[in-house]
């Protein structure tokens, strides 16, 4: 860089590969006696993977809904894309939420909306964005996760899986920089959920959107972990990934609301934790 | 002691967050966005939705009303004034509570049933995550459309009731048409026509602002929101009764 170039914005270097776009700093959280997260600390890098794991009520959909500001922690600061959330205003959060894409447990479309209002839901009430762009967009992210055909459905006549992808579609309509994925195969069968995995991969790979997937399905994370996603003469293959590749996909494992494991893959299946090792059987 | 202690801190919690969402409805009211199809959507849902239960509920009470003031007046041989009887009864208190009953039981249980799904299926959550305030969204159409509609049905009750009246009066207690019409006009003062304009704004915005509260605290999955349909119908029934009282008593000093 010359010396008169001008300094990068806070927004440019965050958006490069490897800057901080999630930075969690010894939050805690309760609810009444019920201790959910104790200081957790932890940081996501732009383009890369954080794989949340944990059993049940382990406070693994807590973390992904303080990032949303759908919930204040008790102590701790939380930085999501260079905003610092913990303190914000509802108003102030919609600002951050834009950049946001959130793929809830078992969908959570809008019933009374059909496939194509669902996912372009921020589009047509939220931006500014002319009509037929707009329409544009949604036939382009319904093709991605491959259910055009479906796009005048009302959610209630697709299946289980495809409501996860209209989901998953919905949330990337607005081309956010990081997705949230809160137990997005929970219920599947593995052949779906297989599927469901795969978008996880093709969004982040293709798109280079930032992720955060929070599941107690180990296979599912290890296969978002090991695999990338490559256009070859315009089909989108799924691949083994390289070494360096799969660093960049991190474990995060959470037991009682702490963190017992960080590390990747590889780290996860020579670990000797009895915990780790009991939930990993 | 602490089951108690337990119980009033609910109470409190229950009143405090109603009065931040009424806070955060009013600021809705007057600040943008605005959700446009939604506000029609509701005024369809709320007011003509309403009509047909709302018409029979006020043709057969009018019919009763006159039926049972027939008896009475019969005593004191003062029959005639059965349309003043009808007139001051259903425009001051019939038609404004038994329209606000009516649409608590049939909107107020279908708002606290849908926004209660909405939250136990993270709809709600979802629209927040995709930068909907929920209040706007959700809330101000309904509020709105309650308390503009509320009245509307009210005066449509109203009328559907007198002229049920009139049917009886005329068919079965014998009284001349013109003769009742002319009970009812002279009947009333002004002070009772402003009380039936008045009231029903503040049921309706009773019964739809405790049916949202009620479907925006629902907890615990589907037998959540069936708890929350029950209570949301109690709650603003009971609260139709309750305001009614303290609103009459003070539309009494102010206008009478």
């Amino acid at each position: 860089m010359d010396a008169d170039d001008p300094l990068p914005t806070s927004q440019e270097v965050l958006s490069e590969h490897g800057a901080p776009i999630v930075v969690f700093d010894g939050v805690s959280l309760a609810f009444d006696d019920k201790v959910i997260l104790r200081e957790v600390s932890f940081a996501l890098l732009a383009g890369h993977t954080k794989l949340i794991l944990g059993a049940s009520g382990a406070g693994k959909s807590t973390v992904l809904k303080l990032i949303l500001g759908l919930l204040k922690p008790d102590g701790g600061v939380i930085w999501v894309n260079g905003e610092r959330v913990d303190t914000m205003t509802e108003d102030d959060l919609m600002r951050v939420r834009a950049d946001l894409g959130m793929v809830f447990q078992e969908g959570a479309l809008f019933d009374s909306l059909t496939v194509r209002e669902n996912v372009g839901y921020k589009l047509y009430e939220e931006s500014d964005m002319p009509l037929g762009d707009a329409h544009r967009r949604v036939e382009e992210v319904l093709g991605f996760v491959g259910l055009s055909e479906h796009i005048d459905k009302m959610p209630s006549a697709l299946s289980g899986g495809q409501r996860r992808r209209v989901a998953i579609a919905r949330a990337m309509a607005a081309k956010p920089r990081l997705l949230l994925y809160d137990e997005p195969t929970t219920g599947l069968d593995p052949i779906t959920a297989i599927t469901i995995d795969a978008e996880i991969i093709k969004l982040r790979d293709l798109e280079q959107v930032s992720s955060i997937v929070v599941t107690h399905q180990l296979r599912d994370a290890f296969y978002v972990a090991t695999h990338t996603a490559a256009r070859e003469n315009g089909d989108v293959k799924i691949l083994a990934a390289e070494r360096d590749k799969c660093q960049e996909a991190e474990f995060l494992m959470l037991r009682d609301g702490r963190i017992v494991f960080e590390g990747n893959a590889t780290q996860l299946r020579q670990t000797t934790d009895p915990y780790l090792l009991d939930f990993l059987s | 002691m602490t089951e108690r202690n337990g119980w009033l801190k609910r109470a409190v919690l229950e009143v405090q967050e109603f009065v931040f969402l009424l806070g955060a409805t009013l600021r809705a009211a007057v600040t943008r966005p605005f959700y446009g199809r939604d506000i029609i959507e509701q005024f369809e849902a709320i007011g003509v939705g309403s009509l047909s239960v709302v018409l029979l509920t006020g043709l057969f009470t009018g019919a009763v009303l006159a039926l049972q003031s027939g008896v009475t007046l019969d005593q004191f041989g003062a029959r005639s004034e059965v349309g003043r009887l009808i007139g001051a009864s259903m425009l001051k208190e019939l038609g404004p509570v038994l329209t606000a009953l009516m649409v608590s039981g049939r909107v107020g249980s279908g708002i606290a049933a849908e926004l209660g799904s909405m939250v136990v299926t993270e709809q709600v959550n979802a629209l927040r995550a995709l930068g909907t305030d929920p209040i706007r969204k959700l809330v101000f159409p309904r509020v709105l459309a309650g308390f503009l509609m509320v009245p509307a049905l009210t005066a449509v009750a109203n009328a559907v009731g007198m002229t049920g009246a009139w049917l009886i009066a005329v068919g079965q207690l014998r009284v001349a048409s013109s003769v009742y019409w002319n009970s009812v006009w002279y009947g009333l003062y002004m002070a009772d026509v402003w009380m039936a304009l008045i009231k029903p704004f503040f049921l309706g915005l009773v019964v739809v602002t405790i049916g949202c509260h009620v479907g925006l605290r629902t907890t615990g999955g589907t037998q959540g929101v069936g708890r929350s349909t029950t209570n949301a119908v109690v709650a603003s029934s009971v609260g139709v009764l309750a305001v009614d009282f303290f609103v009459t008593k003070l539309l009494i000093v102010l206008l009478y």
